[in-house]
C-alpha cells in the first residue's frame, strides 16, 4: 500500500458500471471489489460511491432490487440495464482511445528529449 | 422511475437510503471484526471510512434530482405558514385578489363563449361565408347577399367549395294549435349535412323537394316539437299550416340548433318557397355558406370565385357588372358585443392591476421588516437564487390561492352577469366555464403572484450582510420608499383612468337622454302584425284587412289613435332608398339616400311628430290619386337647401312616377339618441301605405306593424289588442310587442350598461387605491416614528408633523394623477371609437373626476398623518 492515486474525473462511473456488469452486486461489495481489483492502487472514496450509484440509477443505467445476501441480510443489489450496457461499451471504447493516445504522446515526448 | 414518483415516494426512498448505508457500515464493521478489531472500534472506523453518513445522504438526495421539488414543497409549506401567521394580511390580500381575478375571469368566460369558441358545427374551421362584392360602395357598403342564379352558378362551377344557401322567413302557424307568429328559415336541401349536424328525428330535405313545385315538407325545431307536438313521435308525417300553406313535417332539428342569433322554429325548402327569386339576378336575398372540400384551401376557393365572378360579369353585364364573389372564414356575428366585452375586460384588468400593486406594496413592507431574517439566512449560506425563489414562491402561493377563490367567484357570478346583460347576449348558451377559462384564470393569478412578488424578491440582501444584521429593527427603508411611492402613484393613475372613463360615459348618457327624440315616446305601443294568410293573395282584401285591423284597434278601450307603419324608430330594421330631385338617372352609388317609412294617416298623431309645414296624409291619398310624400326637415335641407321644399317633385325607387312633397315634419332620432348624429342615413321620407302598388302589396303587408297611442299604461292594452286584432278567421296575430319607451331605453342600453360597470370598477379601484395609500403611508410613517419623535422633541407642532406626512403622500398622489390623466385621455379616445354617442374627452371631465380621487386619497392618508401628529415624543424616542 505505497502509492494511492485519486480517480480521474468521471472514471468512477465507468468503474462502477464495469463491476456491476459482472453480475448483481450490492454497494459494499462494489467498494470491496474496486479496491481488490485495482490492487489497492485506486483510492475509492466510499462517500462518493453511493451518490454515484444513485445518480446512475436515476439515469436508468443501473437498476436495483432488494435481495438477501448469503448471510441472510437484505441488501440493495444493483444490476446493469440495457442502456447501462450501451453506456459501458461506449465509455470503455472512448477510455481506451484516450489512454492509447496519452501513452503515445508520453512515448513521443521521451523520444523528443533525446 | 420519473422524478415525480421519486419525489412522491421520497419517504420510502429515505428509509431505503438509510437501510442501504447501515448495511454498508455493518458489513464493513463485520469484516474489520473478523480481522480482529474491537467491535466498537470497528463501527467507528466503518463510519469514518464512509465519510459521515449524513453528508453521504445529502449527496445522495442531490443525486436523486428532485431537489428543486423538495425545496419548492418546503417553500410552499413555509408560505402557507407565514400566511396563517398573519391572518389579517392574508384575508385582505386574498379578498382583493379574489375580487380582481374573479371579475377578470367572468369577463374572460364571456369572451371565450361569445367570441373565441368556434361555431357549434362539425369542423367549423373549414366553413366559409361567401358574399357578393361590388367594386363600388353604396351607403350599405360593398358586400351584398347572393342572388339565387349567382348562387346556382357558383355552386355548379366551384371545385373547392360545397355551397348551401338560406334566408330568413317568418309567418303565421295556424295548424296545429292557436295561430302564432313563427320565425323560420328557408334552407337548401344540403344545409344540415353540409354543417355536419344530424337531425334529431326524421330526415332532411331531398334534392327534388328543394325545387319549385316540389312536395311541401318542413323540418321543425326541437322547441316547436315540444310545444306543439308534446315531443311525440307522431309529429313526423303530420301536417303543419304555415303562412296558409300545408307542409308535411319530415324532421326535427336537434335542440339548440341555430344558424344565427335568432331562434328559428320552421325550416322549409328554399328553392320551393323562394320561387319568385330563382330567376332574378337582382334580388340579393340569400345567405351563402360553404364548406371547403377535402384538400382545398381558402385561397383556391377565392381564386375560383374570382374567375366565376368575371365570367358572370361578362355574361350578365346588366346585373353583374363590377360584381364578384368573396369567401371568408365563417364567424359568429355578435355585433358590438365584441367591443363591449373587450372594453370591460380592459377595465377589470385595470382593477386587477391595482389589486396587484396593493399587494405588492404590502409584501414589500413585509420584506423590509424581514430583511434581517433574510440576511441571516444568506449569512448561513443560502444562495441568492434560493432566497429569491422562496420570495417568489410565497407570492405565487398567495396569487394562486386568490386565483382559486376568484374562479369560485366566477363560477357563481357568470350566470347572473349573463342575465344582467342588456338585451340578449349573442351565443349566451356557449358561455360557461371550461378548461380555456381555467387555464386563463390560473395563468392570470400566477402572473399576478409573480408580479407582486418581484419587488420584494429583488430586495433580497446579498451584500453588506453584517450591516443589515447590525442595523437591527431600525434599518430605515430608505430605498424602499421610492418603490412604495411608485406603487401608490401607479394605483392612483389606474384609478384615474377608470374614473375618467366612467365620467365620460356618464356625461354622454346625460347628454343623450336630454336630446329631443323628435317624437313623444310616452304611451305608445308598437307590434308587428300578420294578416290572415287567406287574404294575402288578393291586394284588395289586403287593403280591406288593414283598414279593419286599424278600426278594431281604435275600438280597444284606452286607445286614442292607431296607425300602421313598416319601420318603427329605434327598432331593428330600416328601409333606405335612393331618391333624386330631377328625373335624370344617377348611378347607384351617387344617389342621395333617405329612410323610407310607409304609414297610414294617423301615424303623426300616434307618434307625436311635429308637423312643420304643409299637411300629413289623409283619406284622399289613395291609389289613383296623385302620389305624395312627406319629408323631414333634415331631408328638406339635404334635397332642396334653404328653398321651400313644399310642392316639389321627387323621383324615388318605389313606383316610377315622380311624387310630390306635401308636408315637412320634424326629424325623428330614428337610430336612437346615441346613433342618430353619426348615422349614415338621416334624411327621412314618409309615403302612404294606401299608395303602395298592388304588385308590392303582399311584401309590404308582411313588414307592417301597428302603433297605438293610449290614454292608459300602454302595456295594459296588449291583451285586449291581441283579441281585437285576431279577426273573423282568428288567425291574425301581433308579435314583438314593444312600447316606444322600451325601444328608447334599449337603444341606450349599451351605454347605460357600460356606465354602470365602469362606475362599479372605478369605485372599486378608488377604494383599493385608498386602502393602498393608507397602508403604504401607515407603514412608512411607522418607520419614521423615531425621527418624528426627535422632531417633536425639538419643538415641531402637531400641524407640522401632519403636514410632513401629508406632503409625502401628496407627492405620490399628484404624480399618479398626472400620469393617470394622460392615460385617461388615451382611454377616452378608445371609448370614442367604440361607443356610439361619445364626444371627445374634454378637460372638463378630467377637472371634475380627478379632484374627487385626489381628495379621497388625501383623506386616506390623513389617518396615518393625524396618528403621527399625536405621538408622544418620549415613547417615540424610546422605540429605538
Amino acid at each position: 500500500m505505497s502509492e494511492k492515486s485519486d480517480l480521474p474525473q468521471g472514471t468512477l462511473d465507468l468503474l462502477i458500471l464495469k463491476i456491476v456488469a459482472l453480475g448483481p452486486v450490492h454497494g459494499y461489495a462494489i467498494a470491496q471489489r474496486l479496491q481488490q481489483v485495482s490492487r489497492d492502487v485506486v483510492q475509492v472514496p466510499q462517500g462518493s460511491l453511493y451518490p454515484a450509484l444513485h445518480r446512475l440509477e436515476n439515469r436508468g443505467l443501473l437498476a436495483a432490487d432488494w435481495k438477501e445476501t448469503e448471510t441472510g441480510r437484505e441488501a440493495k443489489f444493483y444490476r446493469l440495464t440495457r442502456k447501462g450496457r450501451g453506456q459501458l461499451d461506449t465509455e470503455t471504447a472512448s477510455w481506451q482511445r484516450l489512454a492509447e493516445a496519452v501513452s503515445l504522446i508520453l512515448r513521443l515526448s521521451e523520444g523528443g528529449a533525446e | 422511475m420519473s422524478w415525480w414518483s421519486r419525489w412522491w415516494r421520497r419517504g420510502q426512498m429515505e428509509a431505503q437510503l438509510e437501510k442501504e448505508l447501515r448495511f454498508h457500515m455493518e458489513q464493513h464493521a463485520a469484516d474489520l471484526i473478523a480481522q480482529g478489531r474491537d467491535p466498537k472500534e470497528a463501527m467507528r472506523l466503518a463510519r469514518l471510512s464512509l465519510g459521515g453518513p449524513e453528508q453521504v445522504k445529502e449527496d445522495c438526495r442531490d443525486a436523486r434530482g428532485t431537489r428543486w421539488l423538495e425545496d419548492l414543497w418546503q417553500d410552499f409549506r413555509y408560505a402557507l405558514r407565514t400566511l396563517r401567521q398573519k391572518p389579517g394580511f392574508a384575508a385582505v390580500a386574498l379578498l382583493t385578489l379574489a375580487l380582481g381575478t374573479g371579475a377578470t375571469t367572468v369577463m374572460f368566460t364571456m369572451i371565450n363563449g361569445v367570441l373565441l369558441k368556434p361555431l357549434p358545427y362539425s369542423d367549423p374551421g373549414r366553413l366559409v361565408l361567401v358574399q357578393e362584392q361590388t367594386d363600388y360602395s353604396t351607403i350599405l357598403g360593398n358586400l351584398w347577399g347572393f342572388t339565387y342564379p349567382n348562387f346556382a352558378d357558383c355552386g355548379r362551377e366551384s371545385r373547392a367549395l360545397a355551397m348551401t344557401a338560406w334566408r330568413f322567413s317568418n309567418g303565421t302557424l295556424s295548424v296545429p294549435g292557436p295561430a302564432e307568429n313563427l320565425n323560420g328559415r328557408q334552407i337548401s336541401a344540403n344545409l344540415f349535412s353540409l354543417l355536419g349536424i344530424p337531425l334529431y328525428r326524421g330526415r332532411t330535405f331531398l334534392p327534388e323537394e328543394d325545387r319549385p313545385g316540389g312536395s311541401p315538407v318542413a323540418i321543425i325545431s326541437d322547441a316547436l316539437w315540444q310545444r306543439r307536438f308534446a315531443g311525440s313521435a307522431d309529429a313526423i308525417g303530420s301536417t303543419l299550416v304555415y303562412n296558409g300553406k300545408s307542409y308535411t313535417v319530415v324532421g326535427v332539428a336537434p335542440a339548440g340548433f341555430r344558424l344565427d342569433q335568432g331562434d328559428a322554429d320552421v325550416f322549409t325548402p328554399l328553392a320551393q318557397d323562394a320561387a319568385p327569386y330563382l330567376e332574378n339576378r337582382e334580388a340579393h336575398r340569400f345567405l351563402v355558406w360553404a364548406r371547403l372540400r377535402p384538400g382545398a384551401t381558402l385561397a383556391q376557393a377565392q381564386a375560383e370565385l374570382a374567375l366565376v365572378g368575371r365570367r358572370l360579369a361578362a355574361q350578365y353585364a346588366k346585373s353583374n357588372k363590377g360584381r364578384g364573389f368573396v369567401a371568408e372564414p365563417l364567424r359568429p356575428d355578435v355585433g358590438d358585443v365584441r367591443s363591449t366585452l373587450w372594453l370591460l375586460l380592459g377595465a377589470v384588468s385595470l382593477v386587477l392591476l391595482i389589486a396587484c400593486a396593493n399587494i405588492a406594496s404590502l409584501l414589500l413592507a413585509r420584506a423590509v421588516s424581514r430583511e434581517r431574517e433574510l440576511a441571516m439566512r444568506a449569512a448561513l449560506g443560502a444562495g441568492r437564487g434560493r432566497l429569491v425563489r422562496q420570495c417568489l414562491t410565497e407570492s405565487t402561493v398567495l396569487g394562486l390561492c386568490g386565483g382559486v377563490l376568484g374562479i369560485a367567484l366566477a363560477v357563481i357570478g357568470t350566470r347572473p352577469f349573463v342575465a344582467f346583460w342588456p338585451g340578449s347576449l349573442p351565443r349566451a348558451e356557449e358561455v360557461h366555464l371550461d378548461w380555456h377559462v381555467l387555464v386563463f384564470a390560473l395563468a392570470a393569478s400566477l402572473f399576478c403572484g409573480f408580479l407582486f412578488g418581484l419587488a420584494p424578491a429583488l430586495r433580497v440582501p446579498t451584500q453588506a450582510l453584517e450591516r443589515t444584521l447590525r442595523a437591527g429593527a431600525r434599518s430605515v427603508a430608505g430605498h424602499s420608499r421610492r418603490l412604495h411611492g411608485s406603487f401608490v402613484a401607479a394605483e392612483i393613475a389606474l384609478a384615474v383612468v377608470l374614473l375618467v372613463c366612467a365620467g365620460l360615459l356618464g356625461r354622454t348618457l346625460l347628454r343623450l337622454s336630454s336630446l329631443d327624440p323628435g317624437l313623444n315616446v310616452r304611451n305608445v305601443l308598437t307590434a308587428r302584425t300578420a294578416l290572415s294568410p287567406a287574404t294575402l293573395p288578393y291586394p284588395a282584401q289586403i287593403r280591406a284587412a288593414w283598414d279593419d285591423v286599424l278600426e278594431r284597434a281604435r275600438q280597444v278601450p284606452g286607445v286614442e289613435a292607431a296607425a300602421m307603419v313598416d319601420t318603427v324608430p329605434m327598432r331593428e330594421g330600416n328601409n333606405p332608398i335612393g331618391y333624386r330631385t330631377s328625373p335624370a338617372e344617377a348611378p347607384d352609388n351617387q344617389q342621395p339616400v333617405a329612410l323610407a317609412t310607409s304609414v297610414s294617416p294617423d301615424y303623426l298623431k300616434v307618434m307625436g311628430i311635429r308637423l312643420l309645414e304643409g299637411r300629413f296624409f289623409d283619406g284622399r291619398d289613395r291609389m289613383g290619386h296623385e302620389s305624395v310624400v312627406v319629408i323631414d326637415d333634415v331631408m328638406a335641407q339635404q334635397a332642396y337647401g334653404r328653398q321651400g321644399a313644399l310642392g316639389k317633385h321627387l323621383w324615388i325607387d318605389l313606383g316610377g312616377d315622380p311624387v310630390r312633397v306635401v308636408g315637412i315634419v320634424g326629424h325623428v332620432r330614428y337610430w336612437g339618441p346615441a346613433g342618430d348624429d353619426q348615422a349614415k342615413v338621416r334624411a327621412q321620407l314618409y309615403y302612404p301605405f294606401a299608395q303602395v302598388p298592388d304588385r308590392l302589396l303582399r311584401r309590404w303587408s308582411d313588414l307592417m306593424s301597428i302603433a297605438v297611442r293610449t290614454r292608459v299604461a300602454p302595456l295594459s292594452v296588449v291583451e285586449p289588442l291581441k283579441q281585437a286584432v285576431r279577426g273573423a278567421t282568428g288567425d291574425q296575430v301581433i308579435y314583438e310587442v314593444r312600447t316606444l319607451d322600451q325601444l328608447a331605453g334599449d337603444s341606450l342600453g349599451r351605454q347605460r350598461f357600460l356606465l354602470l360597470l365602469f362606475s362599479l370598477f372605478a369605485g372599486l379601484a378608488m377604494l383599493l387605491a385608498c386602502i393602498g395609500i393608507y397602508g403604504v403611508l401607515a407603514y412608512l410613517t411607522s418607520r419614521r416614528v423615531p425621527e418624528i419623535g426627535v422632531r417633536m422633541a425639538l419643538g415641531a407642532t402637531a400641524g407640522e408633523v401632519t403636514w410632513l406626512v401629508l406632503r409625502q403622500s401628496l407627492g405620490m398622489i399628484l404624480t399618479g394623477a398626472v400620469l393617470g390623466g394622460a392615460a385617461a385621455l388615451a382611454a377616452g379616445r378608445v371609448l370614442l371609437r367604440l361607443v356610439e354617442g361619445m364626444r371627445p374627452a374634454g378637460l372638463s371631465t378630467l377637472a371634475v373626476t380627478i379632484p374627487v380621487l385626489v381628495l379621497a386619497a388625501l383623506g386616506a392618508s390623513l389617518i396615518p398623518a393625524l396618528r403621527a401628529s399625536r405621538l408622544d415624543p418620549l415613547i417615540a424616542l424610546r422605540q429605538e
